[in-house]
C-alpha cells in the first residue's frame, strides 16, 4: 500500500533497540583479545568456549563505558543491578545461556534528542531511552555447502567463537509517537545521532558494515485517533542508516496493506533484505522462547559507588549536540552548510581534520566533496574509508603549502585509499611532488618586509623576535594557507640574519 | 607399605621432609595399596600411576634442590573428579564427559600442586555431584569400606572411601550440600565445608554456582586443617571468590582448647526421624564438649525446616543452566551426528543419552521452577527462605560461637536402599543443607559407632562466615577427648584398617 495512504489512516509507533560491540582491548567475562579479522576460534579462552569449571570476570572497563553512554543519554545510573543469564539453545551460544541484565539494568530512563529536517525546517524530537544494559556476544554460525549460505540447504555449520564474549551494550528506546510520516526519517536520525554519541566517547568504533552497531526495528500502526497500539513487527540486524529508514518505511507499507486488507497483523521477527530493501518473516513471537532469566551466580552485582559515577560524569567529552553548536557558530555554517556535515555523517571526521591542522573549509570540502564521491562508490560510510582525518590534514597542508595542486591531491587520496601509506608516502613513491615554487610567498614576503619597516629594521638588528610580526602579516596576506615556518625562513634569510 | 600408609599426612609431611622417606616412596606406597584394594571399593575412576610417580619425583627433586616446600610437599592426595586437570581426565563421573580432558587446571588443583601434594587420580562422585550417595555415577557404584554392602556418602564418596580404605591420606571434594561432610561422617572422617568463596570454583564443573565448595577430607582434623590451607584463599578468577585471608585453621586445630566456648544444640536438627544410635553418640559428644569446659545451650532455628524444599529449588534452577553447556558442539559425548541430523537433535540426542536419572530429573525440575509464571513462586521464594536461614544463622550466632548437630539423620544405608526414591535420598542432606543456604563453614568430625550397626557417626560443627577455625577448633578438641576414650582412633576398627 502507498506509504502517504496508510499514514492518512494510521499513525506509526517505534522501537528501536540497539546493539553495540564495545572496543574494549578483552573481552566482557575473560581476557581473550577483541580484534575484528582474526584468524577463526583463535581469540578464545576456556571461559568464552564455555568449557566445564570455567567462570566469568567482569571487564570493568566494559561497565565504565556503559554507564558512560547512559550519561550521555541522560540515563540515571543503577547504584546496585545485577546480570542475569538469559537461557536457550543455540550452537554459536557456547554456554547456551547469555550472560545478559534483565529486570535490573545498569542505566535506565534517559532520552536523547534529535533533529529531523523537514521541507517546512528542522523538527526536533525527543526520543526516550528506557534502558541501557550490558550483555555479551554470541559466536557466529557460517552454513557450508548449500547455495544461498543459510542454514537451509547446507550440508554443514562451522562456527567461529571469536566474537563470543565481546562486551555489548543494549540501548532501548521507549516507544516513539506522533511521528507520522516522519517515522522512517526519526528512525534513521535517532540511530545516527546514537551513533555520533557513541563515537564521541570512543567506546566502541559504531561501524555499522562490520556488526559493530545492528539495530532492531519494531514498528507498529494504530488507527488514527485510537488509544491502544498495534501489533508489532520486529525487524532483526538491520545493519545501515539507510537500511533503518527503509526497513520502517516498509512496514509502515506492508502491515498498512494488511490491515487495510482486513487482516491482522502477527507478531514476529522479520528480516531485512538488503537487495529489495522489504523484509521477510522470521521465527514467531508466538511461538517464543521462555528465556528463563534468574541472576547469574557466578558473579557479584555490579555497585557503581555514586562518587565514581559523579567522575565519570564530569569527564565526559563535549557531546555530539554541543560539538554541532559549537562548530556551526565557530565555523559560521549556516544551517544548510551544518545540515549537510550531518546528514554526510562527516561532522566528526571534519572537526579532527580541523584539529589535525587543516582549516575548517578545506577540511569540509574534502570530505563532503572527494571523499563521499569515493565512499559512494565503494558503497561504503565515509567513516570506513581507509583514510584518516589527519592523512586528510596532511593532503590539505600539502595543496596550501603549494607542494601538491588539487588535481595531484586527489591522487594522493587515491593512494591512501589504495593502501599505498601516509600522504606523503605516496606523494614520494608516485612522484607526484610539485616542483616547490617560493615566488609566491616571496613577494608576500617582500610586502610585509615592505609594510612593517619598524620592525624588519629591529629583526636586522638582532631582535630575530620581532620576526613574529612580519610572519603574522605574511599569514594574514595569504589567508592563512601559507607555511609559517617557511615564511619565517625567508624572511630571515632577506634581512641577513640566520634563524 | 602399611607403615607408609598409616602416618598420618601431617607425619608422613615431616618424615618426606626429614628425608625419612620420599615421596615417591610415599605414592608408591599408596599406589600399591590401591592396586591392592580399589578393584572392591571402587573409589577411583582415573589412577594417575605414571603422573603421581613424576610429580613425587619432581618433589623430591625440589627438596634436594634445597627448595623451602610447604608441610604436605609429597603427601598423595586422592583428587575428586569434578576439579579440572590438564594431564587426567574429568568425566564429573557423567557418561557425557567420557575421556574429556580439559587443557587448563582448576586452581584447586593448581594449588595442590604449587604445595607439593602428589594427585594419585581422580576420585568417583555421583554425577555432576548430584547425589548421596555415589550411586549416580556413570561408571558404578564406590562401596563404604566399612561395610561394602553400604554406600560411602555423596557425592564426594569416592574420595570419602579412598581415605577410609587406606587408599590415600587426605582427598578433595565439593560441598554443595553436605557433599563433603554426609560421606565424612558415613566414612568415619573428618570432612569440612569451608566458607563459600573460601575456596575457589574455578575449574571445578559447577552443579550449583551459589552452593559449591570445595574442601578437605582427612582422617584427623589436623590434616584436614593443612589441606584446607593448602588450596584455599583469593582467586581473582572466581568473582564469588572471598578477597580475605584463609581462617587460621591449623592454628585452630593445634589449639584444640574449647574451654568457655559458647556452643549451642539446633532443637531443629535432632528428633524425629533421627536413627538412635545416631542421637545417642550425637548426645555423648554434647556431653563431652561440656565435660572439656564449653557452655552448651538449646538454639532454634526455625526456619531450617523448610531449608531442604528451598535446597531443591536453587540448587536444580543453577543445575539446569549450569549443564546446558553438554551439548555435543565442543567437547564430550556427541550422539546422532551422522550427517542426516541438524545440530538441534544432535544437541537432544546426546544430552538423552549422556545424562543419567538424576540428572537429568533435576534438570528438568530446575527448568520448570526458572518458567515464567513459576519463577516467583519456585525460584524467588526459594531465595527468601535461603535470606530467613542465614537470618535464623545470624540470630543465633549472637547468643553461641558455633552450632552443633549431628551430621546426617543415619549412618551408612545400604547400596540400592533408597536409589529408587529420591525424597528418602534427599533427607540424607537435611543437616548440612542449611550451611550451604546460608554461606557459612561446617566441619564434621567422627563422634563413635552407631550401636545397632557399628557404622560411624558424625558430628557436624558450624560456624559463622570466614569463622572456618572454630569448626577446626571443636573438631580437634573433640577428636583428642575421643581418642583418649577409645584408646586410637576410630578408623582401627573398619574393615580397611591397616
Ligand atoms: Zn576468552
Amino acid at each position: 500500500m502507498a506509504y502517504d495512504e496508510v499514514l492518512r489512516g494510521y499513525e506509526p509507533v517505534l522501537g528501536l533497540e540497539t546493539h553495540v560491540e564495545l572496543g574494549t582491548r578483552s573481552k566482557m567475562f575473560c581476557s581473550c583479545a577483541t580484534a575484528f579479522g582474526a584468524e577463526p576460534n583463535t581469540q578464545v579462552c576456556p571461559v568464552c568456549l564455555a568449557l566445564p569449571g570455567s567462570l566469568p570476570v567482569v571487564n570493568g572497563v566494559a561497565v565504565e563505558s556503559a554507564i558512560r553512554l547512559g550519561l550521555a543519554l541522560n540515563c540515571s545510573v543503577a547504584s546496585w543491578c545485577r546480570f542475569a543469564r538469559k537461557n536457550y539453545f543455540y550452537p554459536d551460544m557456547p554456554k547456551n545461556y547469555q550472560i545478559s541484565q534483565y529486570d535490573e539494568p545498569l542505566c535506565f530512563d534517559g532520552h536523547l534528542d534529535i533533529t529531523v529536517d523537514t521541507p517546512d525546517g528542522p523538527r526536533e524530537f525527543r526520543i526516550e531511552i528506557e534502558r541501557v544494559h550490558m550483555e555479551e556476544d554470541t559466536g557466529k554460525t557460517a552454513h557450508m555447502g548449500g547455495a544461498t549460505g543459510r542454514i537451509h540447504g547446507a550440508e554443514y555449520s562451522i562456527v567461529d567463537y571469536n566474537r563470543a564474549g565481546i562486551p555489548l551494550l543494549e540501548i532501548v528506546t521507549r516507544p516513539i509517537e506522533n511521528t507520522g510520516d516522519l517515522a522512517p526519517l526519526v528512525a534513521r536520525a535517532y540511530v545516527s545521532e546514537l551513533r555520533e554519541l557513541v563515537r564521541s566517547l570512543g567506546i566502541s568504533d559504531v561501524r555499522m558494515e562490520e556488526g559493530s552497531m545492528r539495530c532492531d526495528v519494531n514498528v507498529s500502526l494504530m488507527p488514527r485517533g485510537a488509544t491502544e497500539w498495534g501489533t508489532r513487527s520486529e525487524t532483526k540486524n538491520v545493519n545501515s542508516l539507510r537500511s533503518v529508514e527503509r526497513a520502517v518505511r516498509h512496514e509502515i507499507e506492508r502491515q498498512g496493506g494488511v490491515l487495510s486488507a482486513g487482516g491482522r497483523v502477527v507478531q514476529e521477527t522479520r528480516h531485512f533484505q538488503e537487495n529489495t530493501g522489504g523484509t521477510v518473516s522470521g521465527r514467531s513471537k508466538e511461538e517464543a522462547q521462555d528465556y528463563r532469566y534468574f541472576p547469574d551466580p557466578d558473579l557479584v552485582p555490579v555497585a557503581p559507588a555514586a562518587e565514581w559515577v559523579e567522575e565519570l560524569r564530569a569527564a565526559l567529552p563535549e557531546l555530539p549536540a554541543a560539538r554541532r553548536r559549537r562548530i556551526k557558530a565557530e565555523w559560521n555554517l549556516s544551517d544548510e552548510e551544518l545540515r549537510d556535515l550531518v546528514n554526510a555523517d562527516a561532522i566528526g571526521l571534519v572537526a579532527e581534520t580541523v584539529e589535525a591542522g587543516a582549516p575548517p573549509a578545506d577540511a569540509r570540502k574534502w570530505w563532503l566533496n572527494e571523499l563521499s564521491r569515493r565512499a559512494t562508490e565503494a558503497g561504503t560510510e565515509l567513516s570506513a574509508l581507509a583514510i584518516t582525518p589527519a592523512q586528510v590534514a596532511r593532503v590539505a597542508a600539502l595543496v596550501a603549502e603549494g607542494a601538491l595542486t588539487n588535481k595531484l591531491a586527489r591522487q594522493v587520496v587515491e593512494g591512501v585509499l589504495a593502501g599505498e601509506g601516509d600522504p606523503d608516502a605516496v606523494v614520494e613513491a608516485r612522484g607526484l611532488k610539485v616542483v616547490n615554487d617560493d615566488s609566491a610567498l616571496g613577494a608576500a614576503v617582500d610586502q610585509a618586509i615592505a609594510d612593517n619597516a619598524d620592525a624588519a629594521e629591529k629583526v636586522r638588528g638582532g631582535k630575530v623576535a620581532a620576526a613574529g610580526a612580519l610572519v603574522g602579516a605574511v599569514m594574514k596576506a595569504t589567508r592563512g594557507q601559507a607555511d609559517a615556518g617557511r615564511a619565517r625562513q625567508l624572511i630571515l634569510e632577506r634581512l641577513g640574519v640566520q634563524g | 607399605m602399611s607403615e607408609l600408609i598409616r602416618l598420618t599426612a601431617a607425619e608422613l609431611g615431616a618424615a618426606i621432609a626429614s628425608g625419612e622417606t620420599s615421596a615417591v616412596e610415599a605414592a608408591q606406597a599408596y599406589l600399591d595399596r590401591i592396586d591392592a584394594v580399589d578393584g572392591e571399593v571402587n573409589a577411583f575412576l582415573h589412577v594417575a600411576t605414571e603422573g603421581a610417580l613424576e610429580q613425587a619425583r619432581a618433589v623430591d627433586a625440589r627438596r634436594a634442590a634445597g627448595e623451602d616446600l610447604g608441610p604436605l610437599a609429597g603427601v598423595p592426595v586422592a583428587h575428586k573428579d569434578v576439579f579440572s586437570t590438564k594431564d587426567m581426565p574429568t568425566t564429573a563421573a557423567s557418561r557425557i564427559l567420557e575421556g574429556w580432558q580439559p587443557p587448563y587446571d582448576a586452581t584447586v588443583t593448581a594449588r595442590l600442586r604449587d604445595a607439593g601434594l602428589v594427585i594419585l587420580g581422580k576420585t568417583n562422585m555421583d554425577e555432576f555431584a548430584m547425589g548421596s550417595s555415589t550411586e549416580n555415577s556413570a561408571y558404578g557404584p564406590t562401596r563404604n569400606p566399612w561395610d561394602l554392602d553400604r554406600v560411602p556418602g555423596g557425592s564426594s564418596g569416592g574420595s570419602s572411601a579412598a581415605v577410609a580404605a587406606f587408599e590415600a591420606p587426605l582427598a578433595t571434594g565439593t560441598d554443595t550440600g553436605g557433599s563433603i561432610r554426609q560421606p565424612a561422617a558415613v566414612c568415619g572422617l573428618v570432612g569440612a565445608k569451608p566458607t563459600y568463596g573460601g575456596s575457589s570454583r574455578y575449574g571445578l564443573i559447577a552443579f550449583a554456582s551459589s552452593l559449591d565448595t570445595p574442601g578437605p577430607f582427612a582422617r584427623n582434623v589436623l590434616d584436614a586443617a593443612l589441606l584446607h590451607e593448602a588450596f584455599s584463599g583469593h582467586d581473582p578468577r572466581d568473582s564469588t571468590s572471598v578477597d580475605a585471608p584463609v581462617p587460621r585453621v591449623v592454628e585452630a586445630a593445634k589449639r584444640a582448647d574449647i574451654a568457655g566456648m559458647r556452643v549451642g544444640i539446633v532443637r531443629e536438627l535432632s528428633g524425629e526421624g533421627y536413627q538412635a544410635g545416631v542421637l545417642e553418640r550425637f548426645h555423648e559428644a554434647v556431653e563431652l564438649l561440656e565435660s572439656l569446659g564449653a557452655k552448651v545451650v538449646e538454639v532454634s532455628c526455625p526456619s531450617f525446616a523448610t531449608a531442604l524444599p528451598a535446597y531443591y529449588l536453587i540448587a536444580p534452577s543453577e543445575c539446569s543452566s549450569n549443564l546446558a553447556r553438554f551439548d555435543a558442539m565442543r567437547y564430550g559425548l556427541r550422539v546422532g551426528d551422522d550427517g542426516t541430523r541438524g545440530a538441534e537433535e544432535v544437541m537432544s540426542l546426546t544430552r538423552a543419552e549422556g545424562f543419567g536419572p538424576e540428572v537429568k530429573r533435576r534438570i528438568i525440575l530446575g527448568t520448570y521452577a526458572l518458567s515464567s509464571g513459576y519463577y516467583d513462586a519456585y525460584y524467588g521464594s526459594a531465595q527468601q527462605v535461603r535470606t530467613l536461614i542465614k537470618r535464623d544463622y545470624d540470630a543465633a550466632f549472637e547468643q553461641v560461637d558455633v552450632l552443633v548437630s549431628p551430621t546426617t539423620p543415619t549412618t551408612a544405608f545400604p547400596i540400592g536402599e533408597r536409589a529408587d526414591d529420591p525424597m528418602a535420598m534427599y533427607l540424607a542432606d537435611l543437616c548440612t543443607i542449611p550451611t550451604n543456604l546460608a554461606g557459612n563453614a561446617a566441619l564434621s568430625v567422627p563422634c563413635g559407632l552407631a550401636a545397632e550397626d557399628g557404622l560411624p557417626v558424625g558430628l557436624q560443627v558450624m560456624a559463622p562466615a570466614l569463622a572456618d577455625d572454630r569448626t577446626y577448633l571443636v573438631g580437634a578438641a573433640v577428636e583428642a577427648a575421643l581418642k583418649d576414650r577409645w584408646g586410637g582412633d576410630l578408623l582401627s576398627r573398619s574393615a580397611f584398617a591397616v
